[in-house]
């Protein structure tokens, strides 16, 4: 589905990412974890052909990503970006219909077949009761799902989420990722995923990426690398790994970065306190 | 547990695309009686705005001369009236309704692709630019027509996208095109080549009111072949605006997202640039600098007719042509001496307090 081929990655003079090859079968649901600046956005970037490559090849479905027509590419590949800011009244109903303006004919008018998947993947998001309402006035978090809807709505092959829930809560990321796992396990939707929250990745993703300082340090199914050794290699932070009893998923669970520092600073008051 | 295994899923779908099919119908026919309603308002207006005027004619000579071009003779009419009613009055108001229809419609596409509410021909130095490109024309004594089309639409055309590069360039700031710079490098490079144009034609040794008509902008003393000028450009510029309405909606939901949706993004922008710089080279060409019609019409329409680009495009048009129509009746009569007023202070004077009135009310603030 996607295969990346000794691929650098950079803005004007900046290396962001060097030497990548990786290969994303069909129906895949794959985390892109790392700490900030290690270039998952950079990597998402170039997989939706926003960003050329300085080197290397992306080939999407056998085809070089660069050499794809826009509207063609947009069949197959959806994005999902971090936020999204509109200025213009548009309906919810109008923005999810834009997803579908790779599969439209140029001057061809709006047919039953796409306000079906419109209104198809508004109810996925749970967004339908918004059709109307104009997307300047709904929430941010209303606001990402509608987007979300509008990338369902390309009907695309492959998503591609950029830190696309963080800015909802629990319940809603939980409903997203749910969704997901849906399109994933019955339509074979290839996932990829940047993020930053473990144990969303740990709980969905069946495949993880680690990127540190330009490079993937591990790259394997969850079960494997979600170790405390991995995540505190790559976080530079002290982890602890459980396997949840219940739905059998590892989750990692964060340790004080040094209680030793924080007893010799309340030693230390305390002498002052003393002293005084 | 069977109640709940009904296939309720399945209806509801049913019930919500009827719906939204249905509202979609009702708001095209809703598009569509305005647009005709506003139509025949455009008509009417030529009518009466041919009737307006120094020399009194009647109705009735008015229908006498235009049953007469289509040649049907009908009670005579003396020569000086048939050439008032048809080569001075009606070329001129068709002329100022062209015009207007394309100032407003490139002002819709600079809007919507630069992303910006205060960006139209006038604000962001294109019309400045194109009666520049005239005006180096006119003094290097180039003019005439050639098979009814004249060279100096294409100087207009060309000075319209010199001025519209040197703004995107001094309005470029690391690789993105500010907003607030956009206006700015606009009024610079604006106020710069007035001034050029001003230079040129008193080394031409013009009167200023000359100057000041092209500055401000005038419909005086075009006819015909005027209208011919123009019409070439005008097509051109409203079938790009017509093929790519709708990426315009999605532009405007900035660049990255549009690539995501499989718009070309910087093909379709550099299209519509084009587009819209022929509509303003082909208005400046044949009336001058005239201001406000592409900034106001706009934004008074999307109050009306909502966000969406094809109908925005079409009313807009519409729009443009009535309000420049109705200035030029009033740059035409105001003055009760008999002269005539640039009809560019007549679109400023309407269009300044109405646009502080848009920027100011929170209806249109919801707009942007």
């Amino acid at each position: 589905m996607i295969r990346v081929e000794a691929l650098d990655l950079g803005y004007e003079d900046r290396l962001v990412l060097a030497g990548l090859n990786f290969q994303v079968n069909r129906g895949e649901f794959v985390g892109i974890l790392g700490p900030n600046g290690s270039g998952k956005s950079t990597l998402l970037h170039a997989l939706s052909g926003l960003l050329k490559p300085l080197h290397g090849h992306i080939v999407i479905k056998s085809e070089a990503l660069g050499g794809l027509p826009s509207r063609l590419r947009a069949q197959i590949l959806a994005v999902v970006p971090q936020s999204t800011d509109v200025r213009f009244p548009f309906s919810c109903l109008e923005i999810v219909l834009m997803g579908r303006y790779p599969h439209r004919r140029r001057l061809g008018t709006l047919t039953d077949a796409d306000l079906v998947q419109a209104l198809q993947s508004m109810r996925r998001t749970t967004t339908v009761h918004l059709k109307e309402r104009t997307i300047t006035e709904v929430s941010g978090g209303e606001c990402q799902r509608v987007v979300i809807a509008r990338a369902l709505a390309q009907d695309p092959e492959i998503l591609l989420l950029d830190e696309a829930t963080s800015s909802l809560d629990v319940r809603k990321k939980l409903e997203i990722f749910e969704i997901l796992k849906y399109l994933n396990e019955t339509r074979g939707l290839t996932v990829l995923c940047a993020m930053h929250d473990l144990n969303l990745a740990a709980l969905y993703c069946e495949r993880l990426m680690f990127l540190k300082e330009g490079k993937i340090v591990v790259d394997g199914p969850t079960d494997q690398v979600f170790t405390p050794e991995i995540l505190a290699q790559v976080y530079e932070t002290p982890m602890e790994v459980v396997w949840h009893p219940g739905h059998q998923r590892p989750y990692a669970v964060m340790l004080p970065l040094s209680p030793g520092a924080v007893k010799a600073e309340e030693a230390a008051e305390t002498r002052e306190a003393a002293l005084s | 547990m069977k109640v709940s295994s009904l296939p309720v899923p399945d209806l509801d779908r049913a019930v919500d695309l009827a719906e939204a099919r249905s509202r979609h119908q009702r708001e095209t026919r809703r598009f569509a009686v305005a647009l005709i309603i506003m139509s025949l308002g455009l008509i009417l207006s030529a009518i009466l705005a041919t009737g307006i005027g120094r020399m009194d004619v009647g109705w009735g000579t008015i229908a006498a001369v235009a049953l007469q071009k289509l040649g049907i003779h009908t009670a005579l009419v003396d020569r000086t009236t048939d050439v008032v009613i048809w080569d001075i009055r009606l070329s001129r108001v068709v002329l100022s309704g062209l015009v207007g229809a394309a100032l407003a419609t490139a002002g819709v596409i600079f809007q919507g692709i630069l992303l910006n509410p205060l960006a139209d021909p006038f604000t962001i130095g294109v019309s400045t630019g194109a009666a520049f490109g005239v005006a180096v024309l006119v003094m290097a004594g180039v003019g005439g027509s050639f098979l009814g089309l004249s060279p100096l639409p294409l100087g207009a055309l060309l000075g319209a996208m010199g001025a519209m590069a040197a703004v995107l360039v001094l309005s470029r700031e690391s690789g993105r095109i500010r907003k607030e710079t956009l206006i700015l490098a606009g009024i610079v490079v604006s106020t710069f080549l007035s001034a050029l144009i001003s230079l040129i034609k008193s080394l031409d040794e013009e009167s200023l009111s000359a100057i000041v008509f092209w500055i401000m902008g005038s419909f005086s003393g075009r006819g015909w072949i005027h209208v011919g000028f123009l019409l070439p450009y005008l097509a051109a510029g409203l079938f790009l605006a017509a093929l790519y309405h709708r990426e315009l909606d999605i532009l405007a939901l900035g660049e990255e997202q549009s690539h995501h949706l499989g718009v070309a993004v910087s093909k379709v922008r550099l299209h519509l640039l084009v587009g819209a710089s022929l509509l303003t080279a082909g208005a400046v060409s044949v009336s001058g600098v005239i201001g406000f019609v592409g900034l106001v019409v706009p934004h008074l329409v999307r109050v009306l007719a909502g966000p969406s680009h094809g109908r925005l495009l079409a009313l807009s048009a519409v729009t443009g042509a009535l309000i420049l129509i109705w200035s030029d009746v009033l740059a035409r009569v105001l003055l009760s001496s008999g002269q005539e007023l640039p009809v560019g202070v007549v679109t400023a004077l309407l269009g300044g307090p109405f646009f502080f009135y848009l920027l100011k009310s929170r209806r249109s603030r919801g707009m942007w």
